[in-house]
């Protein structure tokens, strides 16, 4: 049975969903207060949940990559162990340096709450190796600060080492401008393919009842 | 000492709240705006009397924290 690290901050509210989804999945799932300094022996998986870590003060992400327990998450990542960002946990995932690029203030201004169908671009990695390349997804968005932005030169290089994980798309596939990200993207991963963010919401997509199953198999991906 | 720091998108990084200024100065009918910039000003009250070191201290704030140098630019004014 795999064990899952959930992270919390003060303003982290989808916490809970997460846990839900990976004990849904068969994980053993322990929420970890921010305050801690280490994660419990054996974390197979540490997940940066969503919400609003610090009311997003300075900037999403900003105030919590200093919390104590990101010490604990960056040697995690450093050793090889799997890191997820979701919404908020990417936000905090660039802030700390554990993925390249960073995440502006969406475009429109407007916060955005939707399903959205992604684009599968590389499943070249752990996380999307239940998915197909070019598949498309319908996961919920959620999010005021999602506006993708990386130089030039450095998204040559993640489209170069299969990075680029989803692209935001119609449901033909074809890319659309959601809140204004680089090229569509909606979620990347770091060159080692061990630390992944996106802002979609998989832990919110897993029952058809409540409008699509999709999230199951990017987060079986983790856990397989 | 007083720093006062400035921290605006850089150049080339596109900035969606001025540009909405920008639009609403417009339909006010304010001409004559070219560009609008929007950013954030942090005000420190430091006990260092020293500028030097001020500036030092303040700069490795702003590169650690207070900017994120991957879409940002910041100035620092010590008065």
């Amino acid at each position: 049975m795999k064990n899952i690290a959930v992270l919390q901050f003060p303003g982290t509210n989808c916490d809970l969903d997460t846990k839900y989804a990976f004990e849904k999945l068969g994980c053993n799932t322990t929420v970890i207060w921010h305050k801690e300094t280490k994660l419990p022996e054996n974390t197979d998986l540490v997940v940066v949940p969503g919400g609003f870590s610090y009311g997003d003060y300075l900037r999403s992400g900003a105030i919590a990559q200093f919390s104590p327990i990101m010490k604990a998450v960056i040697e995690h990542a450093n050793h090889g162990g799997q890191v997820l960002g979701i919404c908020n946990g990417f936000q905090i995932l660039t802030e700390v340096g554990l993925l390249p690029g960073a995440l502006k203030r969406n475009i429109n201004l407007h916060f955005i709450s939707k399903f959205q169908t992604l684009k599968v671009i590389n499943n070249s990695n752990n996380f999307l190796q239940k998915c197909d390349n070019n598949e498309i997804l319908n996961i919920p968005i959620a999010h005021a600060d999602g506006n993708y932005y990386i130089d030039e030169e450095s998204y040559k290089e993640l489209e170069a080492n299969e990075q680029i994980l989803v692209r935001y798309c119609d449901e033909n596939g074809e890319p659309v401008v959601v809140n204004g990200s680089v090229t569509s993207i909606a979620g990347v991963c770091n060159s080692t393919k061990n630390v992944f963010g996106l802002m979609p919401h998989p832990e919110r997509a897993l029952e058809n009842i409540l409008g699509s199953e999709d999230g199951i198999k990017m987060l079986e991906g983790l856990i397989a | 000492m007083t720093a006062i720091v400035n921290i605006f998108l850089k150049e080339g990084v596109l900035d969606p709240q001025g540009k909405a200024i920008h639009h609403a100065l417009d339909a006010m009918n304010f001409e004559g705006v070219n560009d609008v910039r929007m950013g954030k000003q942090i005000i420190l009250k430091l006990t260092s009397t020293n500028k030097d070191d001020a500036m030092k201290e303040v700069s490795k704030m702003a590169e650690d924290i207070l900017a994120n140098t991957v879409i940002e630019d910041y100035t620092i004014e010590l008065v």
